[in-house]
Order: structure tokens, then sequence, then C-alpha cells
């Protein structure tokens, strides 16, 4: 007994306490922190006093609450686009092309995210920009008059942001179609079955754990963007994130963003929860 | 056990000793372009300290040595209207002891102002680097009669207008609309009410914005290829767009350039201070702000650096200012607390306004 418990007991202490001093140290109390924080303001003489106010100014103010609108309804909408475009892309790599070549098209699909999103964004900027690929190539073709600026739009930055996220959800996908039986497609065209019949009765009822977790994963790095909808959305999104950025280190006013920071994971947590809810299904499956 | 024990014993006499072999370095943090590669050899060669340098701006200066209570930076470069707010408020530096600082090599106008700003108590924590204008820089040839911030806000130049976010563009506006901001700051809520208007403006004027530029160079590029006609930018880029295409140049508005002048700051918790008076010293020679500004096109509190500029460094300047533009420059006055959190809330409401 003595001996079991020394043998598990030295190694273990040795690999856990790190991770536990990373957690608490990285995580819980920089968390601590600045949950007190958000509930502390300024008040005219210069102290620091309790106070509720952080919080109230996201509802009092409009600006706030519709940015977080915005934003929350953006990265619904890119989650849906990025699912619409990735089941037929995750289908077409499990179940059309033949086993040899899916692994490398996983690997091509892979690749652009060997570069950061930085360089990423920056590429699409080239190509979109007035004085970029794109127009030249449509000048150059007849096609337009005069360049058109594609930058700095709403359709462009939801672009940007499904391309940014699409790996995301097709790995799930691919993962949970994997598992799905050819027999039961084919069964269901002998008895009649057309395309559409086969996506919403089979495929989608058995993708969907990898359907939910896909969803979940690019909805909060949607939620919590900053580079794209800021460099290619332009002038037109303030995405929530830009507005904590802000509060943090523009305007000084730390208390304020981390209560904004703190607004931000409740609002997107219950989001998500909503999410699980309709769909009937939990997260410790999902997380699998 | 042992071969654990061993192994960790190792690892941390490696690192021990990869540390203390380092040689010394100087943490600088400071603006793009502050530091040319060329000087930071120079001076490593001159003294054996490496220069680091960390590219910032004015607000992410004082968030990042906010975040340490000053340290992890031997010297850093705000601008000085945005030190003594801070330093009474989260003391982010130390006082400067000018007695290490080769006073001959500045502008002694200029020295007494930076000192005067940034005086906190009986001390000064600055020392004026680089000095330069905000204002407009216009091409010609598509905008020929731009003069004023009003044209940021003109249909003539719809989509081809660029600005920044930033309290500058508001301070600029204002000029424009023929109010004074800067009596304002002693005024919270009539400086409250003027950005106001500011914010109103530029919401209305948001539909002949092309963009909110971020990035000088990114700016740059979208002048060079002639998609933006009409920009507010710093002095500098405007001349350096102007020696590739002689349409662009730098304008000093008519209500107003306006002036600011960056500097170096000690942080609190500087490690290698004595590194810090060294590049001080150094960056102030004649011979070296010259090679700086030569480059950069910024001039500097250098006293004769003068001596030393390109022909087409002193043109730029006869160019751009006639002598009742150079009596016209608005300089910034320390700006107080609290006006920060007025401004990002105007900025929040143009950027998310439709």
């Amino acid at each position: 007994m003595n001996a079991a418990r020394a043998r598990i007991t030295l190694p273990f202490l040795i690999f856990v306490t790190p991770v536990l001093m990373w957690l608490f140290l990285l995580i819980v109390l920089p968390h601590i922190d600045l949950l007190l924080m958000s509930f502390r303001i300024e008040d005219d003489a210069g102290a620091t006093v309790w106070s509720l106010v952080n919080y109230l100014n996201f509802f009092d103010e409009p600006v706030y609450w519709r940015t977080f609108t915005r934003t929350a309804v953006y990265a619904i909408l890119t989650t849906m686009i990025t699912f619409a475009v990735s089941l037929p892309v995750a289908f077409y790599i499990t179940k059309v092309v033949s086993p040899r070549f899916s692994g490398f098209l996983s690997l091509l699909l892979l690749m652009p995210f060997w570069v950061s999103e930085l360089v990423r964004v920056y590429g699409w900027m080239i190509l979109l920009r007035e004085s970029g690929v794109i127009n030249h190539f449509l000048l150059k073709a007849g096609l337009l008059q005069r360049p058109v600026e594609m930058l700095y739009n709403d359709v462009t930055m939801v672009m940007g942001l499904v391309y940014t996220s699409m790996l995301f959800m097709v790995v799930p996908l691919i993962s949970v179609l994997e598992s799905l039986d050819d027999s039961l497609i084919e069964a269901a065209y002998d008895l009649g079955g057309n395309v559409f019949s086969i996506v919403t009765r089979i495929i989608i009822p058995h993708a969907m754990p990898g359907i939910v977790s896909g969803g979940i994963v690019v909805f909060m790095l949607t939620l919590g963007n900053y580079l794209t909808p800021n460099l290619i959305g332009g002038k037109n999104s303030l995405w929530f994130t830009e507005q904590i950025y802000n509060q943090f280190i523009a305007s000084f006013n730390w208390n304020q963003g981390a209560a904004f920071g703190f607004l931000l994971l409740i609002l997107s947590s219950s989001i998500i929860w909503i999410g699980l809810k309709l769909t009937r299904q939990k997260l410790s499956q999902v997380v699998q | 056990m042992k071969k654990l024990a061993i192994v960790c014993c190792a690892v941390s006499l490696v690192f021990a000793f990869s540390l203390s072999c380092q040689a010394e370095t100087l943490e600088l943090l400071t603006w793009e372009g502050y530091a040319p590669k060329e000087l930071m050899d120079k001076f490593e060669k001159e003294t054996g300290i490496t220069v680091k340098p960390t590219y910032s701006n004015n607000e992410e200066i004082i968030a990042k040595l906010r975040a340490t209570r000053g340290a992890g930076f031997d010297l850093a470069q705000p601008s000085q209207d945005r030190i003594s707010s801070v330093q009474v408020k989260y003391k982010l530096y130390q006082p400067i002891d000018y007695s290490k600082v080769d006073a001959a090599q500045i502008v002694p106008s200029m020295l007494e102002a930076v000192k005067k700003n940034t005086m906190v108590g009986d001390k000064s924590y600055a020392v004026p680097h680089v000095y330069g204008t905000s204002g407009l820089i216009v091409n010609r040839k598509y905008a020929p009669e731009a003069s004023d911030y009003k044209d940021l806000l003109n249909p003539a130049y719809k989509g081809r207008i660029s600005y920044r976010l930033k309290r500058p563009t508001l301070i600029g506006i204002a000029y424009s609309m023929k109010q004074d901001p800067f009596v304002l700051y002693a005024n919270p809520k009539g400086y409250e009410k003027l950005m106001e208007r500011v914010g109103e403006k530029l919401i209305e004027g948001k539909g002949l914005v092309k963009n909110y530029w971020t990035n000088g160079d990114a700016l740059l590029q979208s002048m060079r290829s002639e998609e933006v006609f009409v920009a507010m930018a710093w002095d500098n880029g405007g001349w350096k767009m102007h020696a590739e295409n002689p349409d662009i140049d730098f304008v000093a508005p008519k209500s107003g350039a306006l002036g600011w002048i960056d500097t170096f700051t000690i942080p609190a918790k500087a490690k290698n201070v004595e590194a810090a008076y060294k590049w001080i010293n150094f960056m102030m020679k004649p011979e070296n702000a010259a090679v700086f500004t030569n480059k950069e096109k910024y001039a500097t509190a250098s006293a004769g650096a003068i001596d030393y500029y390109d022909a087409d460094v002193k043109a730029n300047f006869q160019r751009s200012f006639s002598k009742a533009d150079i009596d016209n420059i608005k300089w910034y006055p320390p700006v107080p607390a609290k006006l920060e959190s007025i401004e990002g809330l105007i900025l929040d409401k143009v950027k998310a306004a439709n």
C-alpha cells in the first residue's frame, strides 16, 4: 500500500503541479482580478469604489449592446454559412473521393492554417482591394469599366470569417461522417429517396454531434475574432472584441473593459446553451 | 528518480548559464521607424549594448507599462502630452536625471517646454526626441483644393478620404469648426459637448470615407496606388510620398497643423537605466539625429543636426510650412485624465454608426 502510494505520488505531483500552477496562476488568478476590477469604478474624486455601473453602462449606452447584438448575429450567420459550405466538402472527402486522396485533400484544407491569420487576411486584402488582383483581371477582361472597392463591407467580412473558420467545421464533420455506413444511403436510394431527403433525414441526424461541436468552435472563434472584422470589415464593423480592446487601450478604462469581457463570456455561453437545448444535444457528448 | 533530478539540475544550469551569457541589452518601447537599423548597429559597436525595439503607439505604450507597473522596458517614447496625467495616476515612469543628459545637444526651448509639460510635483519625466505635425496628405492632381480638416468631410472627394479613428482626428475637426479644444481641456463638460458635435459631423461624413487607417504603411500604400486623395496623417508620410510622386504632398491645414513632440521616458522599473541614458545621448548627437531625419523625414530636437540634413529634407519643410503656418501650429498641451474615456465613447459611436 505504502509502496504503491509512493510510486504514484511523487511523479504524479511533479507532473500535476505545473499544470495546476499554470491553471491557477495564469488563468484563475487573473480572471478573479478582472472580475473584481469589473465591479469597481473611479468616482469623481479619483478613488475606486464598488459599483455595478460598468455592467449597467452596457445596457444604458445603445452603442454597446447594439455592437454586441450585431456581433452575435453575424457570428451565428457565419456559423450557418460555414456549415453549409463545409458539409459538401466533408461529404466529398469522406464518401465520394477514393480513400487514397482523402488524406491528401484534408491536408490541402489544413495548408492555409500553416501561416498566421494576419498573413491570410492581408492576402485577401491584396486580392480584393480597389487596386488589387481581382479588379485588375476584371478590368483587363473588360468586365468592369472602373475598379470597384470590394473591401470594407459586411459581405466580404463574412466571407473572410467563413474562410478563417471553415477548417474547424470540416474536421469534426469528417470524423462523424466516416462512421456513417454507406449502405444506409444506398438503401435510401433503393427505397426512392432523393438527395434532399437523404441529406435531411440520414446525413444531418447522423452528423449532429459533429455539427454541434463544429458549430460551437466556429461560433466562439468568430465571436472572439478581432483581426478579420477590423481589417476586412473596415469602417462599418465595430466588433465587440474591438470595443473591449478600446476600453483597455484607448480609454484606459480597465474596469469597463473587464465588465465587457465578462458580459461577452456570459452572453456567448448562454447563446451556446440555447443552441444545445434547441438541437437536443448534451455538451458532454458533443465535446468527445 | 535520481535521473530525473539530474536532468532537472542540468536543465536549470544550462538555463542559468545562457541567461548570464547574454550581452547587455536595451529594451526600447518606441514607434515604428524611431530606431533605424543603421543607428542600432552603430550604437552596439560603440557601447556593446544591443537595442531591442518594440514598436507601438501612445495608447499601447501606456497600456503595456501599466500592465507591468513600469517593468519590462528600459526606455519608452510616449508623446509629451500623454505623460503627466498618466504619471500621477499610475506612476509608470521615474524622474529623469538631467545631469546625465547632454543638454548641449538639445534645442533649449524644446527641452524647457517638455520639462514643463511633464512636470509632476517638482520633477520632470521626459527628454524631447522627435517632433512633427499632423495635417493633411493630399494628392494635388485629384484634390487641388483640399486645404483644411474640413476637406475630410467634403463630398467632392467621396470614397477617396482616409483618416485614423483616434483623438487627433477629433481635435483637427474641432479646430476646423472654429473651436479650440485645447482651451476646453480644463472644462470636461464643455469638452464632452464639443466632442459630441465633432462625433456627429464624423458620422454624417462617414459615407465619404474609404477606410479608417490604422497602419501608416498601409495608408501610404493606398495613397501610392491613388485609391486615396485626401488623408489626415503625419507630415513625414506626405514628404516620403512626395519623393515618389510629386503630385502628393503634406499640407499644413488652414486651421492649424497639430504639433506633437515624442519624448524619451524611463519606466519606473527599468533594469538598464545607464544604457537608456547612453541611447538618449547617442540619438541626440547631431550626426546620428541627422541620419534618422534623412531616412524618416522627421525632425528631432537635436541642436545642430540641421547642418547634416539632406537638401530635400530642408526643402520639404519650406514647401509645406509658410511663416504663418508655423505660427499657427497647435502644440498639444498635456492631456488631463478623464478626457480619454469621453473621446473613446465618441470614437466607438462613429465606428459603430451606419
